[in-house]
């Protein structure tokens, strides 16, 4: 079993991610963002989860890079504030306690696609089975989203219309 | 001010990729039962396509009058869906139950497709008009002016 695939899938999200972080020019750094943007769909693409690549391909590297791009034009793109202060020390130290720690509670997830985790084997089945029957939907993420649960979209058509709205509000006000 | 862009190059592509997108904008947005996708992929689609033709002709094109218009829509998504949800209440079940849709002459699965279906138009039509009104907001300050006069 080789991982040749998945490692450098993984090196490439590092080395977007890190260049993101540290790149000095602003537009490189939205560029690499996108990059990112992409090569985590195709992550997800990997492990299965078709209908979050295809999200996180259309609008983590197409929408938000265009906002990203128009909101860089317009302030200055290159900014002279951009040399940050040194990290604080607190940071240093606690940071990489909270990464050891998470790394030690991964240790009690179940493997990737297990079939005697607890998700699959209490609420997954009904849903997998009872779905074409209940909704004549094949696709199981779609009948789940929009229509087991369906409010929870509905909140969730809200929480982007307000977004929306709120950014109206903000910026197309005149300027005093 | 989104001035149009001078490349001959760009915009023969947009002229010819714009109504490719939309459509299949559209695919993604009614196969979202039968493969990937959904409402939200399709609605954000859609709303590119239209950013898009108002990127590449500028913001007074005709081909941009499309995003103008669409941008007076906002909340229509959120009332198709909500919407959806009174009409469940009005057949006599619970809020966003689309089994109670009453609609003669379909069984109860089908009334639950169908419920699919028309909430994720919702879906759609609420994520294409944020998007471009986002954008409109982070653009220039004439822009909106001009659009909101007509």
């Amino acid at each position: 079993m080789s991982f040749v695939f998945e490692i450098s899938l993984l090196l490439l999200l590092l080395v977007t991610a890190a260049g993101a972080i540290l790149v000095k020019d602003l537009m490189s750094a939205i560029l690499l963002l996108g990059c990112y943007s992409f090569f985590l769909s195709v992550v997800w693409a990997w492990m299965g989860a078709v209908d979050v690549a295809f999200v996180e391909a259309v609008v983590g590297a197409g929408l938000a890079t265009v906002l990203f791009l128009l909101t860089l034009f317009g302030t200055q793109p290159k900014d002279v504030r951009l040399r940050r202060p040194p990290p604080p020390i607190a940071a240093l130290i606690g940071l990489p306690l909270l990464g050891v720690l998470m790394l030690y509670a991964a240790k009690d997830l179940p493997a990737f696609g297990d079939p005697a985790s607890p998700p699959s084997v209490r609420i997954s089945p009904s849903y997998l089975q009872q779905s074409y029957q209940d909704t004549r939907t094949p696709n199981v993420v779609t009948s789940v989203l929009m229509d087991y649960r369906s409010l929870d979209t509905m909140v969730e058509t809200v929480v982007i219309f307000t977004a929306g709205i709120a950014c109206a509000f903000i910026l197309r006000r005149k300027t005093l | 001010m989104i001035q149009p862009h001078d490349s001959i190059i760009v915009q023969s592509l947009g002229r010819f990729l714009i109504p490719v997108i939309q459509i299949f904008g559209l695919y993604v947005l009614f196969f979202g039962q039968y493969g990937p996708g959904g409402g939200f992929v399709g609605g954000v689609i859609l709303g590119t396509s239209m950013l898009l033709a108002v990127l590449i002709f500028g913001h007074d094109a005709s081909r941009s009058q499309l995003a103008k218009k669409v941008l007076h829509g906002d909340g229509v998504g959120m009332l198709i869906y909500a919407g959806v949800g009174g009409l469940c209440l009005i057949g006599g079940g619970e809020f966003l139950n689309y089994a109670n849709l009453e609609i003669p002459g379909l069984e109860i699965s089908a009334r639950r497709s169908l419920g699919i279906v028309l909430t994720q138009i919702g879906v759609a039509v609420d994520v294409a008009v944020t998007a471009i009104s986002i954008v409109f907001s982070l653009s220039a300050q004439e822009i909106i002016e001009d659009s909101l006069n007509g």
